[in-house]
C-alpha cells in the first residue's frame, strides 16, 4: 500500500514537473538556447499565485490563468529584448544572458519579498480524499491532472495545428521557413511565451501545496534539466514521460533515503545520464 | 602609441597594485583590497578553462570548496596550520578534474554548463550531509595564532601581500600559456571545438590540462580564503554564488584576456561591499550582477576588454 501511495504522489507531482520542463524543452527545441532562468520563472509564478490570493483575494481558478498570461508576456519580452540578440552570438553570451536573468529575478525577489518562506493556506482547493486506503490531497490531484492535460495540449498544439507546423518549420530551418513565408521572430517569441506560460501554470499549481521562497527556483531548474535530458532535448512527449518518471523516482528515494538526499539521487542520475547518453533516453543522436 | 600604451599601462597598473593598500589606513578599505585580489585569483583561474578554452563552468565552487575545506580540516583533524592543507586541496582538485571533469568534456556548450551546475549542487548536498566534514555547520580554523605558520593577522595587509604574490604567479603562468602551443590550442577549442578537432588539436587532452591548472589555482584560492577568514560552511565553500562571482568577474573584464578577471574583480568586489555597507542586504549586489551580465551578453560579449578596443578604434579613426 505504501508503495502505491508513493507511486501516486510521485505521478501527480511528476506531471507538474513535466509541464514546466516541456516549456524548457520547447525553447531548447526551437532555438538551441537553454533558459537558465526557467526555475526562477516558476518561482515568479508561485509569488504571483501567493499575492493574488493574499492581496487580491483571487481564487485559484483565476490566479492560475493570470500567472500563465503574465509569464507568457514575460517570455515574449525576454525573447525580443534579450535572447533574439544573443542566440546566434558567442556561446558565452548565450549562456550568460539567461543566467543573468536568473540572478536578476532571484535576487530582486529576495530584496522585494525577503527570504522568508510563505505559503498559501492548505486546503484552498479542498481537503484530502481517501480512495480505498490511498490518501490523495485535492491540491495534488488538481495540479497533477491539469498539468497532464496542458502538457498533452501543448504537444497537440505543436503537432496537430497549422501554428505548430509553422513553429516546427522555424525550428528546423530558420531561413527556409522565411523563404516559404513564415516570419521566424514571432514564432520564436511564441515559443518563449508558451514555454514561460507553462512555468506560469506549473508554478501557480505548485504554490497550492508547496512553500514559496526566492531561492526555490534553483531546485526546479535542476529538475527541469534532468527531465529534459531524460526525455530528450526538444521533445514534449519525452518530457512528459520523463517528468512522471522523475516524480516517482524522487518520491521513492525520499522514502527510502530520507528527504535530504532525494535531490542528490536525481542530480546523480542527471550527471550519469549526461555522461553516458547526452541525447536523452528517448532522444535521437 | 600602440607600442607604448600597453607597457605604460601595465607599469601603472602594477604600481597601483603594490601601492593600493598603503593609500589608506582604513582597515575596511584594506580588507576590501585584499578580498579583491582573492576574487581576482579565482576569476583568473576560472578564466583558463572558461575564458581561453570557452568551457563555461558554473561548477568551480567545488574546487574552491575543496581548497577551503582542505585547509580547515588539516587544522581541525590533524592540528596542522591551515595553510598546510594547500597541497591536499591541489591533489584533490586534480582527482576531481580527472574523475568528474574528463567525462563532462564529452559535452559541449550549454550541455557542459548544465552538467557543471548539477555537479556543484550535488557536491553541496553531499558536503552538507557528511558529518565528518562538519555537515551543515562547517569547520572552524584556529581562534588565535599558535605560531606564525597559522598566518593569522589582525591587519589585512599581510593577506594582501600573499594574495598579490599568488596572483602574480598565476598571471605569469597564464601569460606563458597564452604564448605557448597550448594557448593556441585552447583558443582554437574556445572558438570552435569541431574545427579545432578536425585540424588535429587533441581537444579532450588539452581541455583536461586546462581544467587541471584552472582547478588547482581555484583550490589555492579556496585555501587562502579559509586561512584568512578562518571558517567555512557548505554555503561559503560550495555555494553556487562562489562560481557566479568567478564567471561574472571574468566576463565583465573580458573572458579569455589576461587582465580581464582582475579588472572585473576590481570593479565588482568594491561594488558588492559598497552595496552591502549601504543597504545591508546581500541580495542587491546580485541584482546588479544580473543586470550587468545581461547587458554584457546583449551589447559586449567580450566584456570591457572588447568595449575598450572598440572605443580606441573609434578614437583612432576620428584622429586619422
Amino acid at each position: 500500500m505504501i508503495l502505491l501511495q508513493l507511486a501516486a504522489d510521485g505521478l501527480l507531482l511528476g506531471a507538474v514537473y513535466a509541464l514546466f520542463s516541456s516549456g524548457l524543452t520547447l525553447i531548447w527545441g526551437m532555438m538551441n538556447v537553454v533558459n537558465f532562468a526557467h526555475g526562477d520563472f516558476v518561482m515568479l509564478a508561485m509569488y504571483i499565485a501567493f499575492f493574488s490570493f493574499t492581496l487580491l483575494k483571487l481564487e485559484p481558478i483565476v490566479f492560475v490563468p493570470l500567472a500563465a498570461v503574465l509569464l507568457f508576456a514575460l517570455g515574449g519580452l525576454v525573447y525580443y529584448a534579450l535572447v533574439r540578440h544573443v542566440m546566434r552570438g558567442p556561446m558565452l553570451a548565450q549562456i550568460l544572458s539567461t543566467f543573468g536573468l536568473a540572478l536578476f529575478l532571484r535576487y530582486t525577489a529576495l530584496w522585494a519579498f525577503s527570504a522568508n518562506f510563505v505559503s498559501l493556506p492548505s486546503g484552498l482547493v479542498g481537503g484530502v480524499y481517501d480512495l480505498g486506503g490511498l490518501r490523495l490531497a485535492a491540491s495534488h490531484l488538481i495540479a497533477g491532472f491539469s498539468a497532464l492535460l496542458l502538457t498533452l495540449g501543448l504537444h497537440l498544439l505543436l503537432t496537430r495545428t497549422d501554428l505548430g507546423s509553422r513553429m516546427l518549420a522555424v525550428s528546423e530551418d530558420r531561413v527556409a521557413a522565411e523563404l516559404v513565408g513564415v516570419r521566424p521572430d514571432p514564432m520564436q517569441a511564441l515559443a518563449w511565451g508558451l514555454g514561460a506560460a507553462a512555468t506560469g501554470v506549473a508554478g501557480a499549481l505548485i504554490a497550492l501545496f508547496f512553500y514559496v521562497s526566492p531561492e526555490v527556483g534553483n531546485s526546479f531548474l535542476l529538475l527541469a534539466f534532468v527531465t529534459v535530458c531524460l526525455g530528450g532535448f526538444g521533445s514534449v512527449p519525452g518530457a512528459l514521460l520523463a517528468g512522471v518518471a522523475i516524480g516517482v523516482i524522487e518520491s521513492f528515494s525520499a522514502y527510502w533515503l530520507g528527504p535530504a538526499t532525494k535531490d542528490a539521487v536525481v542530480l546523480a542520475l542527471f550527471i550519469l545520464l549526461l555522461w553516458v547518453r547526452p541525447q536523452g533516453l528517448f532522444g535521437r543522436a | 602609441m600602440k607600442a607604448l600604451f600597453p607597457r605604460a599601462g601595465f607599469a601603472a597598473g602594477a604600481l597601483l597594485l603594490f601601492a593600493a593598500p598603503f593609500l589608506t589606513a582604513n582597515p575596511f578599505y584594506q580588507r576590501v583590497a585584499a578580498l579583491t585580489l582573492l576574487a581576482a585569483i579565482s576569476a583568473s583561474a576560472w578564466n583558463v578553462i572558461g575564458g581561453y578554452a570557452g568551457q563555461v563552468s558554473f561548477g568551480h565552487s567545488v574546487y574552491f570548496g575543496i581548497g577551503a575545506y582542505a585547509a580547515l580540516l588539516a587544522y581541525a583533524k590533524l592540528g596542522w596550520p591551515p595553510i598546510a592543507g594547500l597541497p591536499f586541496g591541489i591533489v584533490a582538485s586534480f582527482a576531481l578534474s580527472i574523475v568528474v571533469g574528463l567525462p563532462s568534456f564529452r559535452l559541449r556548450g550549454h550541455y557542459f554548463s548544465m552538467a557543471t551546475i548539477a555537479i556543484a549542487a550535488l557536491a553541496g548536498i553531499l558536503v552538507t550531509n557528511w558529518d565528518f566534514v562538519g555537515g551543515a555547520i562547517g569547520v572552524m580554523g584556529p581562534a588565535r595564532a599558535r605560531s606564525f605558520a597559522d598566518l593569522l593577522f589582525r591587519s589585512s595587509l599581510p593577506y594582501y601581500a600573499i594574495f598579490l604574490c599568488v596572483l602574480a604567479i598565476l598571471l605569469l603562468f597564464t601569460r606563458l600559456l597564452q604564448k605557448s602551443r597550448m594557448g593556441f590550442y585552447l583558443r582554437a577549442i574556445g572558438s570552435d571545438e569541431r574545427v579545432a578537432q578536425s585540424l588535429g588539436v587533441p581537444v579532450r587532452r588539452y581541455k583536461l590540462y586546462a581544467l587541471l591548472i584552472s582547478g588547482a589555482f581555484t583550490s589555492i584560492a579556496g585555501t587562502l580564503y579559509a586561512v584568512m577568514v578562518g571558517f567555512v560552511d557548505p554555503n561559503s565553500g560550495f555555494g553556487i554564488l562562489i562560481s557566479v562571482n568567478m564567471v561574472v568577474m571574468a566576463a565583465l573584464g573580458g573572458a579569455g584576456t589576461l587582465f580581464g578577471p582582475l579588472i572585473g574583480a576590481a570593479i565588482l568586489v568594491p561594488l558588492g561591499e559598497a552595496t552591502n555597507a549601504l543597504w545591508g542586504a546581500r541580495g542587491i549586489a546580485y541584482v546588479a550582477y544580473g543586470v550587468i551580465i545581461m547587458l554584457l551578453a546583449r551589447f559586449s560579449p567580450g566584456g570591457l576588454a572588447e568595449l575598450g578596443r572598440f572605443i580606441v578604434k573609434g578614437w583612432r579613426r576620428r584622429a586619422a
